[in-house]
């Protein structure tokens, strides 16, 4: 992993599938639109692939990868040509929808519908969220990475991470009704 | 130097913590539903659509269908143009026939028309001039009569 040397298709095709769908589900949770985060995953990969020799194995392959993908994202709704669809496109599921995947777990009907309508709640703040801001929470809070993963990944230092994050968490709170 | 607290000082900050640690715990339960969901959601989605890694983007792949679809287009708007101008041409000079045929029947008609009436004035001359030889002894009689 630490080589700077382009590798192989083969032992790239193994980087691909340990961290595709960690890559492929951070996208889904930042754009709510599957196809949309197909296609960035792939790019990412397709990215990822072709700049192999520059990676120099300063942070996991992992992190490197959630960087290009964050890099991907950006550039695709920087991307002029596609500002008219980033208006019009209905692509994204509603919260709600989004929603709706909860593991019943062991929980009663009623406390399943509870929890639901609190992580619609949630969406609803993700959804509100500056696009750093969203990043930053999807990267701590579904992908589970610590402070200097994060860091590595967005580029931003642990300070404004951490900003970050508590901006978002209190957003959280407030729409939960709790103290902001 | 610390604070001193009274009794009911010390209660209330108790009691804050107290629910403070039970909102953060439910937050923390909240945002482990929230994780649970969009992993549920993107484990489902991923089952049922498995992505192939290709050396080219889906992308690119989009846009060159894009191309093809366009010069499909391309291509069969000129066809379309092509058989509509055909078409129209042909109609065209299909009228043009016709109106020539409509007119070479009317003069087959005027020229019929003439002829009958030429052929008519011929036997009506003809008959005219024609005395019959029935009513030749009668005519002499006549001839003689008058000369006497």
């Amino acid at each position: 992993m630490a080589t700077a040397q382009p590798i192989a298709a083969q032992e790239f095709s193994h980087v691909v599938s340990a961290h595709r769908q960690q890559i492929f589900r951070f996208l889904l949770a930042s754009t709510r639109d599957v196809d949309l985060a197909e296609t960035l995953t792939q790019d990412a990969f397709l990215k990822a692939f072709r700049n192999w020799a520059s990676f120099r194995g300063e942070s996991t392959a992992l992190t490197w990868l959630m960087r290009i993908a964050i890099n991907v994202q950006k550039d695709h709704w920087r991307n002029r040509r596609l500002q008219f669809w980033r208006t019009t496109r209905t692509n994204a599921v509603d919260v709600d929808e989004a929603g709706e995947f909860l593991p019943s777990g062991e929980s009663s009907p009623e406390q399943q519908l509870l929890a639901r309508e609190k992580v619609g709640k949630v969406w609803e703040v993700v959804k509100k969220l500056s696009g750093r801001q969203r990043t930053v929470f999807l990267l701590r809070y579904v992908e589970e990475m610590d402070i200097a993963e994060i860091a590595g990944a967005t580029g931003l230092s642990d300070g404004t991470v951490k900003a970050h994050l508590s901006r978002a968490l209190g957003r959280v709170r407030a729409e939960l009704g709790g103290r902001a | 130097m610390n604070p001193e607290y009274s009794n009911d000082d010390k209660t209330s900050h108790a009691a804050n913590g107290a629910a403070s640690n039970t909102e953060d715990a439910k937050l923390e339960a909240v945002l482990g539903d929230f994780r649970a969901s969009v992993h549920a959601w993107s484990e489902a989605t991923y089952r049922n659509r498995p992505m192939v890694y290709s050396p080219v983007s889906r992308r690119a792949l989009g846009q060159r269908s894009l191309a093809w679809s366009l010069s499909l287009a391309v291509v069969a708007g000129i066809a379309s143009a092509g058989a509509y101008e055909y078409h129209q041409r042909d109609l065209a000079h299909q009228a043009v026939v016709q109106r020539e045929a409509e007119h070479q029947r009317q003069l087959a008609l005027e020229q019929h028309a003439r002829d009958v009436d030429e052929l008519l004035a011929k036997v009506e001359s003809d008959l005219s001039r024609e005395v019959p030889s029935a009513m030749e002894p009668l005519a002499s009689l006549m001839a003689e009569d008058s000369t006497q």
